[in-house]
């Protein structure tokens, strides 16, 4: 079983291959996503068209992976800064306690009573909508749950006899922040960083299929997968089906990816 | 007299993973062998955190399954199989666990006792084994968090005992009481003894181990080193491991020297 | 006795000053919105065919020009008084808008959390007692699968399938187009909730089921039920393992709310099933800022009274806390 560890560095850099490709598969096929063509429109999936076309005639596995790149840069951007924060207030408020702890966590619970949706719907309303609207509802509002974590693990860290040595050795806050507990918390926060991505994607999503994300002349998953519906009824399914499909592959080899690191962290499944 | 339990070149062994792709094999137990004889107390002697709790479960076959067990477990006469020792244990043999994490934290003492059995059989048992213990029928009531470390204790013990069990696994029973109630705990065993069961008693501590052991293994690096009767132990003469001799002489009436060890 | 009232109370407050924070949050963010609700209500054609005291007029309406911390106050000060103010997009007090869709959304909400809770639990528990095997990596590869579909997405998929090919269940809306609400029979009403409500129950499972597993092999793992069989003991699964899950299920189950109320939203679209999340849709869309602030306000407030309603329960469940309590 010592190939669990070999294998899930092979599914993780597996993930990080297709991340790239799709990035720039989406950017060279920019173009071809958007091309309008009415001799062609509403095909069903073919060999020249394998995922169909839309009633404008444009190729939709172009769209399909023009939106997954898309999905991919946002859900990228939105999991990092996500995280950082999670990192940086978890951090902050273990390290710092008092009024700085008190606050921070009631912030976390604040966040958490507003359900995710409704919160990225508000914060990208704040921010006039599009990308950056989406971009920051996503990032603000992912970042409890790994906050949660990295101060519980900030709090046991504190505890450890090489650290408290270290602090009456009169070893700067800083120093000892930066050259001991972060490499700690590394692990963790790359594996919740990744754990994240998934999530970040589906709100995405989500957000711009509900019409507060991403603009509809942009080829995005959620704007394609709203589209589509208008068009559901005259059976055309190909235009919901494939891109679906498509973001769900994308997400789950995440999720998978995020899973079995978290597993090797976790000292009790070591042994399974 | 016929052993009620042998055990003969007992080795367990583990596979773990460490930081990164290393993997290590861990193997707390190497080379144990040990007898335990109807109407005695056998104590197994070795640090605390060497392994020695892992003899226990390997005896009911409870390690977790990435466990390798190698060796011989007769109880009886006869091979100890898992099937063998599932039919068995809660009967015949019962283990005494060391403390009160091992009573489930959502059940009432009684009910645990019971088995979820309620016929009135059980429960008068139930009640006279923990009065034999020195504790009231509303210890029945109680939830684990309740109880002190002494009555746990006590609970634990009622709890093998409540089907005259043939033979009797002790894993460290004595950590965290005072001096007066670990005396008395071990002086329950003795009792037990008497009674014509066989106990093996696994401790880290030699001195209290004496005051009912009829026989002592030495436990150390993951073997038995030393198979003594424990009346050797009176004058220290004729001990000699290295790390028997150590033992004796950390004892507090031997001067509590710990050099060598 | 004194204690609980005492753990109570200090919930409330806590809550309290939460949906205090709620609200404000809610209402910084919608402020520092730079759409403009004129523009996107009235329309920059119509705005520029009005008359300047048409468009005044139409500003002290959606009250253009009254400073934030104002608005924020005579805002707060009515919803202390029950009232919510009036919805720009329905033209009615926002709480008769809150209440009406709220009532079309309770029966999907419920019977997606309590399916999905069952269901979860169900799941978990078989997933942790077969660790490991077939069984196991199944539902675990499912749950996988699962979170990672989006809910809207699994929404089209089943409107495809049952409403397009198969035409046996409608393709949206609470009742039928044209026809008064009261006269359709209760059949009718609940074909047209069952798809919304499936939806929004699978897209549950995968995250109580998974954390469940979880608490199962923690349970599994304990000295205690390492002791149970030991002890040659019977039926362990539902003497401890259930005991022992029960209790962390039943906080999954009340933390899960947030997550069933965030996903109506998204189904309710989809279906357009006239509830509540649909309404925050419309709301956030048509820059409906008394109703969207109501909604976010009403939903943290379920929210919130579903986690005091797991820190009351808890107590009440579990001996140490009750008699912890009792003793202290």
């Amino acid at each position: 079983m010592s190939n669990r560890r070999k294998s899930t560095l092979i599914w993780l850099s597996l993930s990080g291959v297709l991340l790239c490709a799709v990035v720039l598969a989406g950017a060279l096929l920019g173009e071809r996503a958007i091309t309008a063509d009415f001799t062609r429109k509403n095909l069903p999936p073919c060999p020249a068209f394998p995922f169909g076309t839309d009633w404008m005639g444009r190729d939709m596995l172009a769209r399909t992976v023009a939106g997954l790149s898309l999905s991919i840069r946002v859900g990228a951007l939105t999991a990092l800064a996500s995280a950082v924060l999670a990192l940086a207030l978890g951090t902050a408020s273990a390290a710092l306690g008092g009024w700085v702890d008190g606050a921070v966590s009631w912030t976390i619970d604040l966040v958490m009573g507003i359900p995710h949706i409704l919160l990225i719907i508000l914060i990208s309303i704040a921010c006039g909508r599009g990308l950056w609207g989406v971009t920051a509802g996503v990032a603000l509002s992912h970042w409890p749950a790994l906050a949660r974590l990295v101060r519980g693990e900030v709090l046991q860290l504190r505890e450890a006899p090489w650290l408290r040595m270290s602090r009456r050795l009169g070893v700067p806050p800083g120093r000892l922040l930066w050259n001991h507990l972060l490499p700690h918390l590394l692990p963790q926060f790359l594996t919740g960083l990744i754990l994240q991505f998934p999530h970040a994607i589906l709100h995405e999503a989500g957000v711009t299929f509900l019409g507060f994300g991403l603009s509809p002349e942009q080829p995005a998953i959620g704007v394609i997968l709203s589209e589509s519906m208008g068009y559901l009824a005259a059976g055309r399914w190909w235009l919901a089906l494939f891109p679906g499909l498509a973001l769900v592959g994308v997400v789950a080899l995440f999720a998978l990816v995020g899973e079995r690191l978290r597993l090797l962290l976790a000292p009790a499944s070591a042994q399974e | 007299m016929e052993p009620i339990l042998s055990v003969d070149h007992l080795s367990v062994s583990f596979t773990r993973y460490g930081r990164g792709l290393s993997r290590t094999e861990l193997n707390p137990i190497r080379d144990l062998s040990l007898r335990v004889e109807p109407g005695q107390v056998a104590a197994v002697v070795g640090e605390s955190g060497s392994g020695k709790s892992l003899l226990a479960h390997a005896i009911f076959h409870i390690l977790p399954r990435n466990a390798r067990v190698a060796g011989d477990i007769r109880y009886d006469g006869a091979p100890l199989t898992r099937e063998r020792a599932e039919s068995l244990r809660g009967r015949e043999i019962s283990l005494i666990p060391q403390g009160v994490t091992w009573l489930d934290p959502m059940m009432k003492v009684g009910d645990q006792l019971r088995r979820g059995r309620r016929d009135p059989d059980t429960r008068t048992r139930c009640r006279q084994v923990l009065e034999r213990y020195g504790l009231g029928p509303e210890t029945e009531g109680l939830y684990p968090f309740q109880l002190s470390g002494g009555m746990a204790r006590r609970v634990l013990i009622a709890s093998a005992v409540m089907e005259g069990p043939r033979l009797i696994v002790a894993d460290e029973p004595t950590p965290g009481l005072d001096a007066r109630t670990a005396v008395r705990v071990l002086g329950h065993f003795r009792e037990l003894a008497e009674e014509g069961a066989g106990v093996l008693l696994i401790t880290h501590d030699l001195e209290l181990a004496l005051t009912v052991a009829g026989t002592v293994s030495v436990f150390l690096d993951g073997q038995t080193v030393d198979h003594l009767p424990a009346a050797r132990f009176q004058s220290g003469q004729g001990l000699t491991h290295p790390y028997t001799r150590a033992l004796w002489r950390a004892m507090p009436k031997n001067g509590m020297e710990v050099s060598g060890l | 006795m004194s204690h609980r009232l005492q753990f109570t109370v200090k919930k409330l407050i806590r809550m309290a000053l939460l949906l205090l924070g709620v609200s404000l949050t809610a209402f910084l963010l919608m402020d520092a919105s730079p759409l403009d609700p004129l523009q996107t209500n009235v329309g920059q054609a119509a705005l520029g065919a009005m008359s300047p005291e048409q468009v005044a007029r139409l500003e002290a309406y959606w009250g253009v020009n009254t400073p934030a911390a104002e608005r924020y106050l005579s805002w707060l000060g009515g919803a202390l008084r029950g009232d919510l103010g009036v919805s720009l997009l329905y033209r009615r007090p926002v709480l008769e808008v809150i209440g009406q869709r709220l009532s079309a959304s309770l029966g999907l909400l419920i019977f997606a959390w309590a399916l999905s809770g069952a269901l979860g639990l169900a799941l978990g528990i078989l997933a942790g007692a077969s660790r490991g095997r077939w069984t196991d990596r199944l539902i675990r590869g499912g749950c996988l699968l699962l979170s990672s579909t989006p809910a809207f997405w699994l929404a089209l998929l089943l409107l495809i399938v049952f409403s397009v090919w198969l035409r046996v269940l409608p393709i949206g809306l609470a009742v039928p187009i044209g026809a008064a609400a009261d006269s359709v029979t209760l059949l009718e009403r609940l074909r047209h909730a069952l798809l919304p409500a499936v939806t929004l129950s699978i897209t549950g499972v995968s995250g109580i089921a998974l954390h469940t597993r979880e608490k199962v092999v923690d349970v599994l793992d304990s000295d205690y039920i390492l002791f149970a069989r030991a002890r040659g003991e019977e039926r362990i699964l539902r003497r401890h393992v259930l005991r022992n899950v029960a209790l962390p299920a039943l906080t999954l189950q009340f933390a899960s709310i947030g997550e069933i109320i965030g996903g109506s939203v998204l189904v309710e679209q989809v279906f357009s099933y006239p509830g509540l999340g649909q309404a925050a849709v419309s709301a956030g869309l048509g820059g409906d800022m008394p109703l969207l602030l109501g909604i976010t306000v009403t939903t943290a407030a379920i929210v919130f009274g579903g986690n005091l309603a797991a820190d009351l329960l808890y107590g009440v469940v579990d001996p140490r806390i009750r008699r912890g309590a009792a003793r202290g």
